[in-house]
This record gives structure tokens, C-alpha cells and sequence, in this order.
């Protein structure tokens, strides 16, 4: 697009009576703009300035130098059809300066915080040269089917539900029927009040309507041996289950790894396989994948005491719903259910429960009530753990007198005659406890099956698997408490057991939100546009090819797996995979991956525009590049709790800190500048990154360019990354300071000036 | 007034603008569907926003929030109305006439955000956002993260020459005390529920004291006093004398578990106060800590969580319903039966927390709206009528329950309007 510029700089909210207003428009117009001033460019009358410039002037590139660019955006949004680039002079500059003081007169701070407004300025400018229009990608074809991995009640229902909403769904269950663990089950948990008694199964209704549903196709004995692809165009091959398949996923292989294969010092896991990127022909094409493949019985033999496997009369609570299921409980007159393997050792529950098993419980000790009205059962449990309106159904059970509910720590189970004993300390009687009984079932957990297997047998350059299941001991679970829908495979969402232990409530909520996530993923590919967390976003990361020297790093680093790549290790790019956090293009040594309104230039050209005195002690300048997301926020909060951010200092905004460049770092040094701190989201196990890796890639990166400054002859210390959470606002100023103070104390850069 | 969607199909009202809100109305819209969110107080962000950290992370609310925020600005498929309340319904599944109504901010689109008119303001009013610890401005912003970015006055308590003097303060004609309320009517297929809920009055437990001693919280009030941007800027401090608590005791089940006050678990409160140790221990390292509970809730992944904060000598848990609170000169004494081993426990501490649970907020309304709800005041959802519930107005749940509970209501209201 031709740009015409129209530059306003607002002089409300106090910034005129804290800045230098000629200085500020002088700066605009060293950038080529002729600026217009208003007292408040948010309101009627400033936006009418604004307007009539686009009516008369054609202006469709608009720079307001003013608040912060979190608030106001739709009073300064112009239509599509216009670009708005956003100067922070507010919180930023007039907001956030000094007090005057004695070593301070109030002429000086003005002057200093004039310069930092400047800089916004110059910056914003140089921006909008720099900026361009998003297009949004659109596939070729675009396909909005959904695949759903796993029939039991969360594939069943995330199909249905899907179906309802109008899409196409296929069911892919391993196993020759549908309905998974329920079908199993003899009663459900009750989910309505009174909570009171036990529900005749509903799994049967589920599978049928399923199986009659025209717009869901139904493979049973089948398995997917792998996907490719991308949202809106997945391509998904079956075999039979339990079959191999020339088209399973192939295996991880890493960059040493490939070297060494080539070399023949290492076998290629992946022989007799066909590569990863190569299209299988005979593939259905799917939009998006819902993973429901679910749990298996976690494996309880490890608990010596409790002597399962050893003794035929202690199974599991799997083993023991199947015994009321065939009937089998007949001559069984007492029960014992154990919840925690702990002893006197700990008070936890058996691996994988979640609070699934206390309810389980529950539900088999009415069983054994039912079965014989003489029978009696004995819950032994450190915790019970019915949290909600299951507590009702608790409620309930502590009204039979043949079910006996004790906290109690199970420190053995002997075989004894033609049942067991077993043993406990620190129960509610105030006695241990030495229980004669038929039989004793142990609460075993309920293990995903992504604990075992890649599962999700995805074909793409990082792996067949989900990344980070260890963080969840193997649920394929969002690290995110407030988007649990999270992963970082887009398009594919997981449900039900494979995520945490549920009940079948829960499940039923899980699959029908997983449907959701799948639908939209679809749609948002559909309209070219970014899933979260960058929902909308239309720009996606562009690759100049000629110059790319396959060193393989984007592809690496990509935390969302986008980028897969040919025989010679080319990046090929999956647009509908990508999330925009841009962090290849923070990666990429040759400068060649860019969004429409992210560059490695612009940024750059952004740095570059920062005026540095070559002759000022006084006036050292330091780079901070800043997560928009959460350390941005919080500088912006700083200011308006009338913190004062040290005027030294030039903050530019970027998408993550995985998108920095650092190139930049070089550029801010090379032009002069005495430091550069990135201030990024907290890394690690319990990272907070919306983009799940960008702040600890970027941390990697800061500690090499130390290396690379000290070659050079510049001090390692002249660059820093420092962890900023979102509430840090009243630790920030500090933080920076401290910085700002050692850079003081290293001295200006000796290259200022070159 | 009537508001059509602007696509003119069928578009859902998202009652209720917390965590389940903003997550039914960003995820139903980011499919393309129209969005009316509507929220009742000045802010969005509902009770997270009161909160210091989510468990078991330890992260700011604020984080998600700020993202959901930035969600619901750059997406035209929402249209968002804060201090608005549902008034009647009209209509069926497909097509629901909705009457609405706006209180008067007293604060008009004017508005900058620059704070002028607070800094002249004389009068000052209970912060409720605060849960009445601490004082703002008569005219305020309900904290520093509110969204939108505007005040709002409180005109009853403004004295004398109040208004006068405040709107000579704002340069930008921005507020307006003549502002009336606003009825409108929405046209809408589906309606999601998630009106959240309200901390259950810590004052109808009346053994525990709640309102006979300074030195006895709720668990909500220990978010604010952790919280950065609280009444004490995350200090912990003894409300009344602002004095430093050198020992401290959780009462849980608070209300919940209990026929007389809420039969049900409110499910999030044992690990609220394992997170709220954390903030203890992060201020006071050796500060004794007694938690008095019936079972500890933290199932699966919170095990480890419990795991770390059990292996402190000086936290002290002990499995025993509080059956008494007693006030003293400095803090109270806790009186307890050790249900293990039978001792009656008597404990002093200087700032006791009632780990209080949660009740429906739509309870009271929700006859009036014709909703059906069940008998303790949550909405049960009825796909069929297009009327979902999502959240904590379904059910007690912790956020991320809430968040997929949402997500789901958002597929439920899509399929009504379809």
C-alpha cells in the first residue's frame, strides 16, 4: 500500500505541562512528518482532527503519539483499511518521571523525560515507514472435517457435540466397540440432586446416537498410525489396529542425530519407514483433531504391603467393578478399599487418582450393600475427596450402617484363610484396626495413555508426541490455568482421561469444550487468522528462502512445532500451525523470517532511531526490549502508581522474547548504546510465557551473546534478561534501576561515537 | 433501544464478565459467532481479579486476564456493557428478548484515565473491591488493572461541594452526574449464565466470631492483603492495628460441608489456603501456621503441591472441625477436636483465616429471571432452551474447571443459535 502519514501528538492527560511539546513535534518532524498537537486526540474532537485528515489528506497510516498503546483502541482504530501505530508518551514518559529533587532541578527532568518521549516518537515513525498491511494466509483447501482420536464417553461426546454444531466428525476407536471404560461400568455416579443414588449407565444411548449420526463416520478396529499436516489440512493415515504401518510416525531425529545417521555410526530408528514429510496419498483430510484415547488401570503391584499380584484376594477397583459386572460377588460378605498405599509414611492417594477414586469407591461400597443387604464395606481413607455437589453423594452413603467410612493409615494386608487382614493406624476410633475381610480392593490410579506412547502419532520435524507430558507426570494437561485448552500442537485438543483422572461429568464438560477449541481452530484457519493467544492475529511469519543457509535453528526452536523441513533441512513453513510469537524469527542468525508488521528491520530501524548522545556522561542510553504481554503492562502499571521509570531508558514492546533478534542487541551497541536488558515472562516448570518457551529460548540466547560482546571487547554485563511477572509493577522501577547503575558503573560504551 | 447482532444471525448473551464470561464470549466469538457480554460491576475480570495468585502455579490472574482483555478489544464479534444487569427475558430458545439495564457510571467515554478528578476529590468511600479494607476516592477506578480504563463515581458518597469540585477537575467534560439509567433490549438465540460467585457471609457462622474480632479474615481478604495492588500493597498485616501476625491458623470448611450454612464443597478452598501458606511463608518464614480441616482436597496434581508445604516443621495440620473461635485482647484462640486422636485443641494466633466457600451469586435473582436452578442456587443448564450455565454459576469449581465449563457452554450456545 502507498502510506500517507498523518502524526498527531496528544498533549492531555498532563503530558503537555510534563514534556517539552515543541521539542516532541520537533522530533516528528525529523522523521519527515509535519504533526498536529491536540489536547485529547481520544476524544470527539481530536478524533475529528484525525478524520479529517483521512478524508482530505488520504492519510491511511496513522501515528498517535499519546497513551499507552494497551488502552484506547477504539478510538484510535480508523477501519481495516488504515494502519494506527501507537507512541507511548503517556505512562511512559510524562506518567513516569523523577521527582524533582535537590540533584535534579524540575528543568532537568523535563528535559530528560522530553528525550525519552522523543525517542517514542522518532520510534513510532520509523514504525509506521516500516509497517505493512497484514493479508491473511489461506490455505488452498480447506477442510473442515474433525478427527476424533478415542471412542469412549470424551471421543463420543466431543463428536456429538461437534455434529451438532453442523461439522462432519469421524471416530477412530481401536478396540472393536464403541463406549471405552464405561462400558464396564454397572451404575454411574449420580449428577443430579439429591445425589443419593447410583445411575443406570448412559453409555449405551451415547454409543447409539453416535453410530446414527450421518454426519459422524465410525472406524472401529482402526488406528492412526500417523498425522500430517496442519490445521484446516491434516492429513491423517489408518491402519488396523495393533498392525505396522510404513506410515507410522517416525521417530524424533535431532540434528546430531541426523548427522550421525548420514554417517552411518547410528542406526536410523526410522528404517523401513516413509519420511515424515512425505505425503501419503491414500490420507484423509481432516481440519482439526480432538485426542480422546483416554487411560489405562495404573499398575499397583509395586506397593509391597498391600500385596496385590501376591495375594488373589486384593485386585483393583478396574478389577472389582468387572467382578459386579459378571456377577461374580457371590459369597463375598466384606470389603475393604483401600485408598492410599502410604502407610504411616504419607498420606497421599494411589498414583494418577485425582479425586476420581474417593467417588469410586463410594459407588463399589453401595455394590457390595446391593449385591447382599448383610454385606458390609469399609472405605480406609486418609483424605475422601468428593469435592462439589459429590459431597452430597457422600453425604448419602454415611447414612448406611453397613458402609464404614474411617481416615486410617493401611500399614499391611495379610492373606488369611479364605480372605485377608488388614491392618491400620491413626484411624477416627481412636484404635488400630485389624479388619477380617472377603476381599480388598485397592483405589488404583488411572494413567493416560500419552504416559506410554506417542499416542497423537503426529508426522511432524520436532516428534510424534505431545511435548512437556513430564511436567504432568504424562497427561498430555495445558500448563495454563486459565486456557486448559492449551497445546502446543495447534488444532489438536485433548480431553478426558489422557489429560487428568475425571469423572464422567467432567469428562462430558472437558470434550464438549475440546469440540469447541476444534471448531474454532478450523474457522480461524478458515479466516487466515491466529489462534490464541494471538487470536485474530492476520500476519504469519514469511521466509526469505535464497538466503537461508539451513542452519535448522527455527525449526528447533519453534515452541509450537510449526516449521517441519526437506532433505537438505530448508524450513517449510505451516502457517495455520504458527501461534506468531515470532520466535524464528528471533532465531534465524541470517535476519530472513518477518511478519507484515514485524521485522528483524523494523525493530532494528526502531533501535537505530533512538537519538544517543556520543558526548554526555550524564545521557548513557539503555535498550530494554519488553514482553507486551506482561512486563509491558506492568511498566505501564509502574506509572500509574506513580513509580518513576529511570529516563535512561528505551523500552519497544515485542510480541515475545522469543522473537528477539540479536541482531537488535548488536545494532543498540554498534549505534552506541551502553546496555540492553530484555524483561520477560518467568521460565521453567512453572513458566509463564504465553508462547510456553520464548523467555528461556531468549535467556539462552542472552548468555551466548555475553560471549559474542566479550570477543568484541564490550563487557557481558552490558546485557541482561530479568524474569518480570505482571504484578511486578512496584519491583520493576528497581529492577531497572539496578541495571541502569551497573551500565553507570561499567562506564559509556567505548564504540559511541564509531 | 434494541440491539441487534450485526450479522443479524443468532447471537448469544454471555451473562456475567469473570473468568467463565470472558471465556464463553472470547471463544464463542473467536468461532465467529456474535457476542453481548454484560457485567455488573465497573470492571471485567469478575472474582479473579481479586486474587493475588492461582494455585497451584503460583501466577497472576492478572496475566490471563490482561490477554482475555486484549482478546475482547481487537474482536468486533463482542460488544461488551459493564454495570449492566439482566432485567426480564422474554421469548424462546432461537429468540430471547432481553431487557437490560445500565446504572449510570456518572463517568461518559470522555474519560482519559488520568486521575485528575481523583486527586481533587475530597471524599472517599468503603473499597469494596477490597472487601472494605481500606478507602478509595469517591470518585475511583476499582483498582489499577480495571478494564475499561475508567473511573467511576460513587455519588452517595459525595458530600457538599463534591461534585462540583471534581468536574471542574476533569479537562475532558467527562463526567456527568446527571447520568440516568439505561434500558436496552437484546435479540439474542442463547444465553450463557456465568454470574459466578459471592464469598459465603462469614457472619452466619456465628461460633466463628467473624465479626467480633479484627483479628479473623476470610480467605478472599488474604487474597487482597497478598495482593501488590491491595489495601496493604502485599503486606500481611492484622487489619484494625496494621500490626505484623506472628502465628496463624486456617479454619476450613468455613460454612461449606455443612447442612446448616452449604451442603456441598466448595471446592476450591483447601487449596486456597495451601496457596495462601505460601504467601505466609514468603513473608514470614517461621511464622507457625495451624490449618484445622475434615479432609484435605488436593487431589491428583495438587498432591505434590500439599506435598512441599507438609514437609515445613512449623505448618501444623490437624483434622478437626473448628467448633469455636474466641476473641482475645491480641488475636483469638481456635478450639478444636483433634478427630485422630481425640485431644481438644486450643490454639492462639494473631490472624485467624476462615477458608470460606462459595454460593451461587445468581441465588436471590434468579426466580425473578424464571431460571432454573437447583436447590442450593445453581443454574442447571438447559441446552434445549438455549440457557447454559458455565462456571461457578453451574457449579463450585476451580478456574481452570471454569474455564473448560465455559469453553463448553460456548459450543452449547453456538448450537442454539445455529
Amino acid at each position: 500500500m502507498d502510506k500517507k502519514y498523518g502524526a498527531y501528538i496528544c498533549t492531555g492527560c498532563g503530558i503537555g505541562e510534563a514534556l517539552d511539546v515543541d521539542a516532541l513535534v520537533s522530533a516528528a518532524s525529523g522523521q519527515g512528518m509535519q504533526p498536529k498537537t491536540h489536547e485529547a486526540f481520544c476524544g470527539a474532537a481530536g478524533r475529528q482532527v484525525i478524520e479529517a485528515d483521512i478524508a482530505n489528506d488520504g492519510v491511511n497510516t496513522v501515528i498517535v503519539c499519546a497513551c499507552s498503546p494497551r488502552v484506547m483502541q477504539d478510538q484510535f482504530n480508523f477501519g481495516d483499511d488504515k494502519i494506527t501505530i501507537r507512541g507511548n508518551i503517556r505512562e511512559q514518559a510524562a506518567w513516569c518521571r523523577e521527582q524533582p529533587s535537590d540533584s535534579k532541578s524540575e528543568d532537568t527532568i523535563k528535559e530528560y523525560y522530553t528525550e525519552v518521549a522523543q525517542d517514542y516518537i522518532r520510534m513510532a515513525c520509523v514504525q509506521a515507514k516500516k509497517t505493512d498491511m497484514p493479508e491473511p494466509f489461506k490455505l488452498e483447501t480447506m477442510n473442515k472435517r474433525i478427527l476424533v482420536m478415542g471412542g469412549g464417553i470424551a471421543g463420543l461426546t466431543a463428536a456429538k457435540e461437534a455434529a451438532k454444531a453442523g461439522y462432519e466428525v469421524t471416530v477412530v476407536e481401536k478396540s472393536g466397540a464403541l463406549g471405552g471404560k464405561a462400558l464396564g461400568w454397572t451404575k454411574q455416579f449420580p449428577t443430579k440432586a439429591p445425589y443419593s443414588e447410583l445411575v443406570a449407565p448412559t453409555i449405551g444411548a451415547l454409543v447409539a446416537e453416535v453410530e446414527g449420526n450421518a454426519k459422524i463416520t465410525v472406524k472401529k478396529t482402526t488406528e492412526v498410525a500417523r498425522i500430517g499436516g496442519a490445521p484446516g489440512n491434516f492429513s491423517a493415515t489408518f491402519k488396523a489396529a495393533g498392525a505396522k504401518s510404513e506410515w507410522d510416525a517416525p521417530a524424533k531425529v535431532g540434528v546430531d542425530e541426523q548427522d550421525r545417521i548420514a554417517k552411518g555410526q547410528m542406526e536410523d530408528p526410522n528404517a523401513g519407514l516413509k519420511n515424515y514429510m512425505e505425503e501419503n496419498p491414500d490420507a484423509e483430510k481432516y481440519g482439526a483433531v480432538v485426542l480422546a484415547t483416554g487411560w489405562v488401570p495404573a499398575d499397583v503391584s509395586a506397593f509391597e504391603h498391600l500385596g496385590y499380584g501376591a495375594n488373589s484376594k486384593v485386585v483393583t477397583n478396574a478389577e472389582f467393578e468387572k467382578m459386579v459386572k459378571e456377577g461374580k460377588l457371590a459369597g463375598i460378605k466384606s470389603v475393604a478399599f483401600v485408598q492410599s498405599p502410604g502407610g504411616e509414611e504419607h498420606d497421599m492417594d494411589f498414583p494418577y487418582c485425582n479425586s476420581v477414586t474417593s467417588m469410586v469407591a463410594l459407588k463399589q461400597a453401595k455394590y457390595v450393600r446391593e449385591a447382599s443387604s448383610d454385606a458390609k464395606a469399609y472405605i480406609l481413607y486418609q483424605h475422601m475427596r468428593t469435592p462439589g455437589n459429590m459431597e452430597m453423594f457422600y453425604k448419602g452413603i454415611q447414612q448406611d450402617d453397613g458402609i464404614f467410612l474411617t481416615k486410617a493409615s493401611v500399614t499391611k494386608v495379610e492373606a488369611a484363610g479364605n480372605g485377608c487382614v488388614v491392618h491400620a493406624k491413626d484411624t477416627l476410633l481412636g484404635e488400630d484396626l485389624e479388619l477380617d475381610v472377603d476381599l480388598v480392593v485397592l483405589a488404583a490410579g488411572m494413567e493416560p495413555t500419552t504416559k506410554h506412547e506417542a499416542t497423537i502419532n503426529l508426522a511432524y520435524r520436532q516428534g510424534p508426541a505431545f511435548l512437556d507430558l513430564d511436567l504432568f507426570d504424562g497427561y498430555s494437561d495445558s500448563h495454563f490455568i486459565c486456557f486448559p485448552y492449551e497445546t502446543r500442537r495447534t488444532g489438536i485438543y485433548t480431553c478426558g482421561g489422557v489429560r487428568k483422572a475425571m469423572n464422567m461429568e467432567e469428562t462430558i464438560d472437558d470434550a464438549t469444550g475440546a469440540a469447541l477449541k476444534a471448531i474454532q481452530a478450523m474457522e480461524c484457519a478458515d479466516r487466515g487468522v491466529a489462534v490464541h493467544p494471538r487470536s485474530g492475529d492476520q500476519t504469519y511469519p514469511e521466509f526469505f528462502f535464497q538466503r537461508c543457509t539451513q542452519c535448522k535453528r527455527c525449526t528447533e526452536e519453534c515452541p509450537f512445532g510449526a516449521l517441519d523441513d526437506d532433505e537438505k533441512g530448508t524450513p517449510k513453513p505451516n502457517p495455520t500451525r504458527c501461534r506468531r510469537c515470532g520466535t524464528c524469527m528471533g532465531a534465524c542468525p541470517e535476519r530472513i523470517i518477518g511478519f507484515k508488521n514485524y521485522t528483524i528491520d523494523m525493530i532494528g530501524s526502531m533501535i537505530k532511531a533512538i537519538e544517543v548522545p556520543d558526548d554526555d556522561e550524564d545521557k548513557l542510553r539503555i535498550l530494554a526490549l519488553v514482553c507486551e504481554n506482561d512486563a509491558y503492562p506492568a511498566l505501564d502499571m509502574a506509572a500509574m502508581r506513580k513509580h518513576s521509570l529511570n529516563a535512561l531508558v528505551r523500552f519497544i514492546p515485542v510480541r515475545c522474547l522469543g522473537s528477539v533478534n540479536m541482531a537488535w542487541i548488536k545494532d543498540a551497541l554498534s549505534s552506541g548504546m551502553d546496555g540492553a536488558i530484555l524483561l520477560g515472562c518467568k521460565y521453567g516448570d512453572d513458566y509463564q510465557c504465553h508462547f510456553v518457551k520464548g523467555s528461556e529460548i531468549a535467556n539462552k540466547r542472552m548468555d551466548n551473546i555475553g560471549e559474542t560482546l566479550g570477543s568484541l571487547g564490550l563487557e557481558p554485563e552490558r546485557c541482561a534478561m530479568e524474569q518480570i511477572a505482571i504484578t511486578d509493577y512496584d519491583k520493576v522501577p528497581t529492577i531497572i534501576n539496578d541495571f541502569v547503575e551497573k551500565i553507570v558503573g561499567l562506564g559509556p560504551n567505548p564504540f559511541k561515537g564509531f | 433501544m434494541t440491539e441487534q447482532s450485526p450479522s443479524g444471525t443468532g447471537a448469544v448473551l454471555v451473562v456475567g464478565g469473570g473468568i467463565s464470561g470472558l471465556t464463553a464470549a472470547l471463544e464463542a466469538a473467536e468461532v465467529g459467532n456474535d457476542v453481548f457480554l454484560v457485567e455488573k460491576n465497573p470492571y471485567m475480570g469478575g472474582r479473579v481479579a481479586q486474587l493475588n495468585q492461582y494455585f497451584p502455579k503460583l501466577c497472576p490472574p492478572s496475566c490471563g486476564l490482561e490477554i482475555n482483555f486484549k482478546r475482547v478489544k481487537s474482536n468486533r464479534k463482542i460488544r461488551m456493557y459493564t454495570m449492566t444487569q439482566v432485567k426480564s427475558i422474554k421469548g424462546a430458545a432461537g429468540s430471547y428478548e432481553v431487557s437490560c439495564e445500565t446504572a449510570p457510571r456518572y463517568v461518559n467515554n470522555n474519560c482519559t484515565g488520568c486521575g485528575a478528578c481523583a486527586d481533587a476529590c475530597p471524599d472517599e468511600r468503603v473499597d469494596d473491591f477490597n472487601f472494605g479494607m481500606g478507602k478509595t476516592k469517591a470518585i475511583y477506578r476499582p483498582h489499577e488493572m480495571s478494564f475499561p480504563m475508567k473511573y467511576v463515581l460513587d455519588k452517595g458518597a459525595c458530600s457538599g461541594d463534591t461534585l462540583r469540585i471534581i468536574k471542574d477537575a476533569c479537562k475532558y467534560d467527562a463526567i456527568d452526574t446527571e447520568m440516568q439509567p439505561k434500558t436496552f433490549t437484546l435479540n439474542v438465540a442463547a444465553i450463557v449464565w456465568a454470574t459466578g460467585w459471592n464469598p459465603y457471609d462469614p457472619t452466619k457462622m456465628t461460633n466463628l466470631k467473624y465479626s467480633e474480632s479484627d483479628a479473623i479474615i476470610t480467605n478472599m481478604q488474604m487474597e487482597r492483603l497478598a495482593a501488590p495492588n491491595g489495601p496493604t500493597n502485599g503486606q500481611i498485616l492484622r487489619p484494625g492495628d496494621n500490626k505484623e501476625p506472628k502465628s496463624f491458623a486456617f479454619v476450613q470448611c468455613a460454612g461449606s460441608r455443612d447442612e446448616n450454612h452449604l451442603e456441598y464443597c466448595s471446592y476450591i478452598c483447601c487449596m486456597a489456603s495451601m496457596k495462601q501458606i505460601t504467601y505466609i511463608r514468603e513473608r514470614y518464614p517461621e511464622a507457625p501456621i495451624y490449618v484445622f480441616y475434615i479432609d484435605l482436597r488436593t487431589p491428583g496434581k495438587y498432591e505434590k503441591f500439599r506435598e512441599k508445604l507438609m514437609a515445613d516443621k512449623n505448618t501444623h495440620f490437624i483434622k478437626g472441625k473448628v467448633a469455636d473461635i474466641i476473641p482475645e485482647g491480641d488475636g483469638v484462640t481456635v478450639v478444636a477436636e483433634n478427630a485422630v486422636t481425640g485431644d481438644k485443641v486450643k490454639q492462639k494466633v494473631d490472624l485467624c483465616v476462615l477458608a470460606t466457600g462459595m454460593e451461587p451469586a445468581i441465588k436471590a435473582q434468579a426466580a425473578s429471571l424464571g431460571l432454573e436452578v437447583d436447590s442450593n442456587g445453581f443454574v442447571v443448564s438447559n441446552a434445549d432452551k438455549g440457557m447454559i450455565s458455565a462456571g461457578c454459576a453451574n457449579k463450585a469449581a476451580d478456574v481452570v474447571t471454569s474455564a473448560q465449563s465455559a469453553t463448553a457452554a460456548a459450543l452449547k450456545a453456538i448450537q442454539a443459535a445455529k
